[in-house]
């Protein structure tokens, strides 16, 4: 320890869940720098409640792999982002504690879940922040608030210690407002660790090079089809044209496993959710149940009176999708459909080096416009691939339609973070 | 189609304390959510992994652990160093 820095924020846009007035910092790659932490990332004495009231109160007694490692890295802990609870939404209005408000314009949502991050980021309280994405969660915010996030490729950020909601999917990553700092705050995390059996000993050394002469681009049509926003489509077709010109070549390509991914996506996710948060009791932490009812009528109670609306839908939905006589129907074929989707990539990635289209297919939400569940979940259709085939992906903002931030996506082939990152840096230096 | 007995009955297998007033929202939002789903009929196919897949073991050694006081603070009821849990039977 070498230091510590005050951190007051004005916290207009209720970024943050909880923040250190003063914390200390090391030496390192991040010395000094104060970097926001999504509240579903254990930290060590300090309150984690992945915006749910049903962890109200707890606090962890031990660091996430990636908090200790910010920690190594000199990095102040400066304070806990809001959320959409447990990380189901798209907007971060699914919290217990209030939603975040979009920076760029007030009336509407930052995107989500990681929306208290991307808010922290975009309004310059912090310079980076780590999120996590299960399908969409971190380049969605990007997207929405005009900053940078990377998904990095399964198994290279090690995910002991993030509080589990759909363990196949998720992945913990970085969000700053250049490509440059998503790069550095990408080398700190990334890397083997013993307590994550999915990790990988893939470290993250890298430099941005902003170099795409001969790079391959491929063009899905469905980025660009039924769903998307007219405007924003030829924001992005204008920043792929930027690229050509750099020297990059782009190949028409189509995913026709994306017609059914979002429902595998769906049905998985809540599959998993069912049984994670089937954890949650009151009994080890959490809200006290009342011991004088059976244990299935408190559980019922707590459960009930502490987990949100979409929570509470999403562990029904699995629940539902799991039980036997719909297994088949349901979980077995998301399954399938997961596989052909990991397929698809697989036989375009012979062709091309990345592929690019629009992070989301609007522009940020009003606040509350989303009130339906389904509409909410058809917002997530270009962001849920990435995550079922375990690939890379980025977002950098590449131009406003209606006056607000539009998000470039940049996927890879499984591993090769390092090139998604290049392509979004270069872009970024050619526009800045 | 669903119905609200179904919703209140998957409700009660994930302790999830559906209210009855909520039953009638759930059960609608449910319905247009598995009607979507409906498009994974049209995926063919059964369920086998192209790649391969292998378990993670490692040996159970003991190591160092956090103190008993630090794990059960979070547990809103204890008795001699135990977590105190419902009775079950």
């Amino acid at each position: 320890m070498d230091g510590s820095i005050t951190f007051a924020p004005d916290d207009r846009y209720n970024a943050f869940l909880s923040t250190s007035t003063s914390a200390p910092h090391g030496t390192g790659k991040l010395s000094g720098v104060a970097v926001a932490v999504k509240d579903n990332i254990s930290t060590r004495g300090i309150e984690t409640t992945c915006a749910s009231k049903i962890l109200k109160g707890y606090i962890p007694p031990y660091d996430a792999h990636v908090v200790g490692l910010l920690k190594a890295a000199g990095a102040t802990i400066a304070g806990k982002t809001n959320m959409d609870e447990f990380g189901m939404g798209t907007t971060t209005e699914n919290s217990a504690f209030g939603p975040t408000l979009n920076p760029c314009d007030t009336t509407r949502v930052p995107g989500g879940s990681s929306g208290g991050s991307a808010a922290a980021v975009a309004a310059g309280i912090v310079r980076m922040a780590l999120g996590s994405d299960t399908g969409g969660s971190i380049r969605c915010p990007a997207a929405f608030c005009g900053i940078v996030g990377l998904k990095p490729s399964y198994g290279r950020v090690s995910r002991y210690g993030l509080i589990a909601y759909s363990n196949s999917l998720e992945q913990i990553g970085p969000l700053g407002k250049t490509v440059t700092d998503v790069s550095t705050l990408m080398s700190v995390i990334a890397g083997y660790d013993r307590h994550d059996s999915t990790s990988q000993n893939k470290p993250y050394n890298h430099t941005p090079k902003a170099d795409v002469k001969g790079l391959k681009i491929g063009i899905p049509q469905e980025y660009f089809g039924k769903g998307v926003d007219p405007d924003v489509a030829a924001v992005v077709k204008k920043a792929i044209g930027r690229l050509e010109e750099l020297g990059a070549t782009t190949v028409p390509c189509s995913i026709p496993s994306m017609e059914y991914a979002l429902a595998a996506y769906y049905v998985t996710c809540t599959s998993e959710a069912s049984s994670n948060l089937a954890r949650f009791d009151g009994v080890r932490y959490g809200p006290a149940p009342d011991w004088k009812k059976s244990w299935h009528d408190a559980f019922r109670d707590v459960r009930g009176s502490s987990f949100g609306a979409e929570v509470r839908r999403r562990i029904m939905l699995g629940t539902f999708a799991l039980s036997s006589g719909y297994y088949g129907k349901y979980y077995a074929k998301a399954q399938v459909a997961r596989e052909n989707v990991r397929a698809d990539f697989n036989r375009i990635f012979r062709d091309v080096d990345v592929i690019a289209g629009p992070t989301m297919p609007t522009i940020a939400f009003k606040l509350k416009e989303k009130s339906d569940p389904l509409s909410m979940y058809l917002a997530d259709i270009l962001t849920v691939p990435a995550n079922l085939a375990g690939i890379p992906s980025i977002s950098v903002p590449c131009g406003k339609s209606q006056g607000m931030p539009v998000g470039l996506q940049i996927m890879g082939r499984m591993f090769e973070d390092e090139r998604v990152v290049d392509v979004a840096y270069a872009y970024e230096q050619a526009v800045n | 189609m669903v119905t609200e007995n179904d919703v209140q009955h998957i409700a009660e297998l994930a302790d999830v304390g559906i209210s009855t007033e909520e039953l009638g929202t759930f059960t609608h939002q449910f319905n247009a959510i598995l009607e979507y789903f409906d498009i994974l009929d049209r995926v063919e196919g059964s369920e086998q992994a192209e790649r391969e897949l292998y378990n993670v073991l490692r040996e159970d050694v003991v190591e160092p652990s956090l103190p008993q006081e630090e794990v059960l603070r979070n547990a809103p009821y204890k008795e001699d160093g135990f977590i105190k849990a419902p009775r079950v039977m």
